[in-house]
C-alpha cells in the first residue's frame, strides 16, 4: 500500500487526499495518517515541481562537477560533503563510486557564475583534490519526465 | 459476372458501430473511451529483445507451433499461476494474438450442426468464428444482477443434445465481470456430467482485481476437456505484437496445429522472441500496470457514484459496464447523443449482444487525466438529461 502511494505522489504530488482515497480504495482519514507518518519517518523529504526553464525567460546553467576529495578523519566525506551542500546554488551532492568522491550538481545564471564557484569557493577547499566541471547542454529526460514529449494517443480505430 | 462471395461469409453481420467511429476519428477534440487495448507501450526490455533479435538476424520462420523455448516460458508461466502443467512439446500452440486460438479451436473441434454455447455480453469474435467454423452459436444472456457471471442454471438451460463447446469468456470484455473459484466449480461439474468441452478464453487474466485469477482447467479433471486461450495483448500491452497461444489437451492441440500451420504458418518470430522475455521477465511490470488500472477503476466508479449512475463493480479487464436505463434511451442514442454534445465517445453495450442493451462499455484504458476530463462531461450530460426528463 505504502508502495503504491508513494510511487502515486511521486509522479503527481499535488493530487489531493480525497482523489487519492478514491485511486488507493481506502479512506481519506487513512491517506492523511499514512502520509503524515511518511512525512515523520523522512521518507517524504519534500515536494517538488519539475520545471522546464529554457521555455522561460530566466537565464539557467546547469552543471555536473566531479569532485576528488581527502576524506577527514572521523567524519569520511560527510564533513566535506556537507560544506559543499550548504551553497544554496548547489542542488544536489552525491557520494559516488569509482573514479572519483562526489558529484555536485550546481544550478548558476550563467556559465562564468559556474566557473566562479568551481575557481573561488570548490577548488580552493583545503580537501579538494581535484574537479571536472560538465556542463548540461540539454535536457531530454528529468525525474522520470521526458522533456517535451509530444503525448498522442496512435491507437488506430479497430472493432470493437 | 457470377456472385463470387461467399453465402456464409456475406450472413454474417457487420459491426454496428464501424459508423459510429468513423464519426470519432473525425471529430478533432472528442475524448474516446472506446479503446480496447493498453495505453502503455510495450515495456522497454521486451521492444529491446525484439530489436535483438532482428539485429542478431533471427528472422527466419519459427517451427510451427512457436518456438520451443517460448513454449516452454509459457508453460512455466501457467505452471506457476494455475498450477496446471502443460507439456510444451505438443500441449502448447502459440498463435497469431489470442483470435486466431478462437478460430483455430473452435474449427478444430466443429462438426456441422454442433452447437457452441456463448454467454453474452461477450468481445464480438465468437459467434461469427463459430458460425464458419459450421456450429450453430447459441447465446445465453447474461444479467447484470448476477454481476454477468455465467450461473449454473443459465448454463443448463441452453444445453441440448446437441452442445459440444462452452465459450468461457473470464474476465469478461466488455462487462469486467469474473468468475470465483466456487462458480467455476458450478460449471466445471454440468460440463463434466454434460461431457462438453471448455473454451476459456483467458486473455485478461493478469488484469483482476479482487484476488488471483483462476482458470477451470485448473479445477479437477478438467484439464483434459478445456482449451485454455490467451496472449501477451493485454497483460504486457503488446497488441501490435499479434501474439497468443492455446493450451489443451495434445489430440486438440495436434489439429489445431494443423490449421495454423496451412493458414498461417507460425506466428512472427520477432514477436515470439519478444515474448520470451516478456514471460521471464515481466511480473514487475505487469503488476506496475495492474495498479495504473486499478487506480483509474476505482476512480470511475467513483465518479459513477458521484453521478448517480448505476454500475456494478467490474473487478476484472479494463472495462467498466454503466447502466443507463433509467433515461429511457437505447445504448446507441445514448452513446450518440453524448459524442454530439459532450464529444466523449463510449461503445454501445449492444456491440456485445443484443442483451446488453441499455448499458455502455467504457474502458479505462486511457491515463487519469484523460479519464478525469471525461467523467467531468459525461456527469454535465447526465445531469442535463435528468433535468430535460
Amino acid at each position: 500500500m505504502n508502495n503504491e502511494l508513494l510511487s502515486i505522489l511521486e509522479k503527481n504530488s499535488r493530487i489531493d487526499f480525497k482523489e487519492l482515497s478514491v485511486l488507493l480504495g481506502i479512506s481519506e482519514e487513512e491517506v492523511l495518517n499514512e502520509i503524515s507518518q511518511l512525512e515523520k519517518d523522512g521518507v517524504i523529504c519534500a515536494y517538488h515541481t519539475l520545471i522546464n526553464w529554457e521555455k522561460t525567460d530566466i537565464e539557467s546553467v546547469t552543471a555536473l562537477i566531479e569532485v576528488k576529495v581527502t576524506p577527514q578523519r572521523g567524519q569520511g566525506f560527510d564533513r566535506i560533503a556537507e560544506r559543499l551542500y550548504n551553497y544554496p546554488e548547489v542542488k544536489s551532492v552525491y557520494l559516488i563510486s569509482g573514479g572519483y568522491d562526489l558529484l555536485v550538481t550546481l544550478e548558476e545564471k550563467s556559465l562564468k557564475e559556474i566557473a566562479a564557484f568551481v575557481s573561488d569557493k570548490l577548488s580552493t577547499l583545503d580537501s579538494v583534490l581535484s574537479t571536472a566541471t560538465h556542463f548540461i547542454l540539454k535536457k531530454y529526460k528529468d525525474h522520470g519526465t521526458i522533456i517535451n514529449k509530444q503525448v498522442k494517443d496512435e491507437r488506430e480505430v479497430i472493432i470493437p | 459476372m457470377r456472385n463470387f462471395l461467399s453465402d456464409k461469409v456475406t450472413g454474417l453481420k457487420p459491426s454496428g458501430i464501424r459508423k459510429f467511429f468513423d464519426i470519432v476519428t473525425e471529430m478533432e477534440d472528442a475524448i474516446s473511451l472506446g479503446v480496447g487495448e493498453p495505453d502503455f507501450d510495450t515495456p522497454w526490455f521486451v521492444r529491446d529483445e525484439g530489436i535483438f533479435s532482428l539485429e542478431k538476424g533471427k528472422t527466419f520462420y519459427t517451427s510451427n507451433a512457436g518456438l520451443k523455448e517460448l513454449r516452454q516460458e509459457i508453460s512455466n508461466y501457467i505452471k506457476r499461476t494455475q498450477g496446471i502443467e502443460y507439456n510444451p512439446l505438443n500441449e502448447i500452440v502459440v498463435t497469431v494474438g489470442g483470435s486466431e486460438a478462437i478460430d483455430i479451436s473452435l474449427r478444430a473441434v466443429i462438426n456441422p450442426g454442433d452447437e457452441v454455447i456463448i454467454p453474452q455480453p461477450s468481445y464480438v469474435s465468437y459467434e461469427p468464428c463459430a458460425l464458419l467454423a459450421g456450429a450453430k452459436p447459441v447465446i445465453v444472456e447474461l444479467k447484470a444482477e448476477n454481476e454477468f457471471r455465467l450461473t449454473k442454471e443459465e448454463l443448463l438451460s441452453a444445453i441440448t443434445d446437441k452442445t459440444k463447446v462452452l465459450v468461457l469468456p473470464y474476465p469478461n470484455n466488455p462487462t469486467g465481470a469474473i468468475m470465483e473459484k466456487n462458480e467455476l466449480e458450478e460449471i466445471a461439474k454440468v460440463v463434466k456430467e454434460k461431457d462438453l468441452l471448455v473454451l476459456s478464453d483467458e486473455i485478461y487474466s493478469a488484469l483482476t482485481y479482487k484476488g488471483e485469477h483462476i482458470s477451470i482447467a485448473s479445477l479437477p479433471d478438467m484439464k483434459e476437456r478445456t482449451i485454455l486461450i490467451n496472449g501477451f495483448s493485454k497483460a504486457y500491452a503488446m497488441t501490435g505484437w499479434r501474439l497468443g497461444y492455446a493450451c489443451g489437451p495434445k489430440e486438440i492441440i495436434a489439429q489445431m496445429t494443423k490449421i495454423h500451420q496451412f493458414a498461417i504458418m507460425c506466428a512472427p518470430t520477432t514477436s515470439q522472441y519478444a515474448a520470451v522475455q516478456a514471460l521471464k521477465k515481466g511480473d514487475d511490470a505487469v503488476e506496475q500496470m495492474r495498479q495504473s488500472y486499478n487506480e483509474r477503476r476505482r476512480f470511475l466508479m467513483n465518479a459513477f457514484k458521484e453521478m448517480d449512475l448505476s454500475c456494478f463493480e467490474p473487478f476484472g479487464a479494463f472495462y467498466v459496464f454503466p447502466c443507463i436505463k433509467e433515461f429511457n434511451m437505447t445504448s446507441e442514442e445514448f452513446a450518440t447523443k453524448l459524442l454530439m454534445e459532450e464529444k466523449v465517445a463510449v461503445v454501445p453495450g449492444t456491440a456485445f449482444g443484443d442483451c446488453a442493451e441499455g448499458f455502455l462499455r467504457i474502458s479505462y484504458a486511457y491515463s487519469l487525466d484523460t479519464l478525469r476530463e471525461a467523467m467531468t462531461r459525461i456527469g454535465r450530460f447526465v445531469k442535463n438529461l435528468r433535468k430535460s426528463v
